[in-house]
């Protein structure tokens, strides 16, 4: 064996390769983040939040984004809701109605893991290969489909880690009490609340920046959707298709549009920072 | 009550199998004219002539892929490893949010960054020191941008199975004179491997069907790359970039739903095996 300064110097040198690659992985955020607010500011101003494009998003040059604003906060927004109102009473299915440790639980478990890690753009594509079927065109409602169906194994995921923390005896006493299962849900229900709206955040947050999925099924228009079968814009179909084009101004309103959706994204994090704290302290 | 939240049960699961049939079913006529293994081995990509070979865009996934495994791999091992044996608390605290913060940004943010950064970066830098001259818009951007996107989930698995190795076993092989790096090496890291696997594997099934972010920055060229500075199209951006034109060719959409069936079923395998795995640890480290 070598000496033990050998040895510790080793260790030294293992620590620093340690400390440069989490400095690396922790920097690519800031490197991201950076980038976008460095091309983004100089493009952002009040015309950009409150006027629709002008003269075609391509090679229009005045104008602003709001199409895609509001078309992204109604596409997730409604997605958010049908998969929370889908996805919560599966989660308190398969923790209070079943056993857990039974083979149907962890079936179901297992298959949500697997959901959620299905990529977008294979629910695209079967949201795509539904819409045809139906005859329904590229519109909001096509979106909805297919975001929902992206969403829901993310809530029943997260409902499912929260109600675990819950403890087993809160239920049994409970339902000694002579309770219904119904009853018990809702006990649980009050325990995880702040936990719940992390979940719809969370799901919330994918669905107003998936891409892949809204591409083959949501089209793109430089009006607001009047009504659900109208194509829609996104935000983030509007900055990949705005970021290809030639024109400057074009340009500078995918880079706000980034921005934009940047500030979403903290904003969700920085929420469900507070909420996940605020559920540790519920915790008994 | 109970009747009710089984039905959305039973309807959301059933989203897998209508996946895999409805894409199956949409396959078929692809099927019909041509043999599966010409389909995945055959080089080239022509619609238009009704020529499907989807060797070039297995090329590309893969090797967009392994050059994404290759830069993240050790970076997440480490890091890993340090918030858990090293890292204080307080670091913890700070880094495992933010690393958080990098699973929540979009895809198209990481693309935007990546076409704004990283292709130019490798257009007028990196490229240079190797004397290739290239757009940037190359395998290594996807490489790049992608092994930024699997960061998040590596880590946070990782961290998870590192936290199972028990205790007693670090504190034998402390107590035996080892150095803690040593420890790590030689304890830990075996110890941990098949969860560390397993994170690994989940980390490739996202980079496979990573679509948008990569489309932006690695040149979407039908043709099997050679080197990391050349352009690729993986299986993914296929789909998004030809969806549109797709219904008007013969074969075209159903050759497209192929390639989502195949990516489905592999990213479905991938997911299979390391859920198996990662739940079978979790199950140990609780009883």
């Amino acid at each position: 064996m070598a000496s033990l300064k050998t040895r510790l110097l080793k260790e030294k040198i293992a620590k620093g390769f340690m400390h440069l690659s989490g400095m690396l992985v922790t920097g690519s955020l800031f490197f991201i983040v950076g980038t976008i607010l460095y091309k983004g500011l100089p493009y952002l101003s009040w015309e950009m939040i409150s006027q629709l494009p002008k003269g075609g998003f391509y090679i229009g040059k005045e104008g602003g984004i709001l199409n895609a604003i509001l078309g992204s906060l109604y596409l997730a927004g409604v997605a958010t809701l049908l998969a929370t109102l889908i996805g919560v009473p599966i989660a308190l299915f398969l923790n209070i109605y079943i056993n857990t440790a039974s083979k149907l639980a962890q079936f179901s478990k297992l298959m949500f893991d697997i959901l959620y890690g299905i990529p977008s753009i294979v629910y695209g594509a079967v949201g795509f290969t539904i819409m045809v079927y139906f005859g329904i065109r590229a519109s909001l409602l096509g979106g909805i489909i297919t975001i929902t169906l992206l969403t829901i194994p993310i809530v029943v995921r997260t409902v499912d880690e929260l109600i675990k923390t819950v403890p087993t005896d809160l239920k049994n006493v409970t339902l000694s009490l002579g309770a219904t299962n119904w009853e018990v849900a809702k006990v649980f229900l009050l325990h995880i609340k702040p936990g719940i709206l992390t979940a719809i955040l969370l799901a919330f947050g994918r669905s107003i920046g998936d891409v892949a999925g809204v591409l083959l099924t949501t089209g793109f228009s430089d009006n607001l959707p009047r009504y659900i079968d109208e194509p829609a814009a996104t935000l983030p179909l509007a900055i990949f298709f705005q970021l290809s084009s030639p024109i400057p101004e074009v340009q500078g309103r995918a880079y706000a549009s980034a921005l934009i959706l940047t500030f979403i994204i903290l904003i969700i994090v920085i929420c469900t920072h507070i909420l996940s704290s605020k559920q540790n302290k519920h915790k008994i | 009550m109970k009747q009710l939240t089984f039905v959305l049960l039973l309807i959301s699961l059933s989203v897998v199998i209508i996946i895999g049939i409805g894409l199956t079913f949409k396959s078929v006529p692809l099927f019909e004219s041509f043999n599966i293994w010409n389909l995945l081995t055959d080089k080239v990509w022509s619609p238009m002539k009704g020529k499907f070979g989807f060797l070039p865009f297995i090329a590309g996934t893969l090797s967009v892929t392994l050059v994404a495994l290759v830069i993240a791999i050790p970076l997440c091992i480490l890091t890993s490893i340090y918030l858990t044996e090293y890292g204080s608390k307080t670091l913890k605290n700070t880094i495992l949010p933010l690393i958080n913060v990098l699973a929540a940004i979009p895809p198209v943010l990481y693309g935007v960054w990546g076409v704004l950064f990283i292709v130019p970066a490798i257009q007028s830098y990196i490229a240079p020191i190797f004397a290739v001259s290239t757009s940037g818009y190359t395998i290594l951007a996807g490489g790049i941008v992608l092994a930024v996107m699997i960061f998040p989930i590596m880590i946070s698995i990782m961290v998870e199975v590192l936290k199972t190795v028990p205790t007693e076993l670090k504190s034998a092989s402390l107590s035996l004179g080892a150095t803690k790096w040593e420890t790590i090496q030689q304890v830990i890291l075996r110890k941990a491997k098949p969860g560390l696997i397993a994170a690994i594997v989940l980390a490739i099934s996202r980079a496979f069907g990573e679509t948008v972010a990569v489309l932006m920055v690695c040149g979407n060229v039908p043709k099997i790359p050679t080197s990391i500075f050349d352009a690729g199209y993986p299986i993914p951006a296929l789909i998004a970039n030809n969806f549109g034109e797709m219904m008007s060719i013969p074969l075209y959409d159903s050759a497209l739903m192929f390639s989502a069936l195949l990516l489905f079923v592999i990213i479905f395998g991938f997911n299979l095996i390391s859920r198996i795995i990662l739940n079978k640890l979790e199950g140990k480290h609780n009883g």
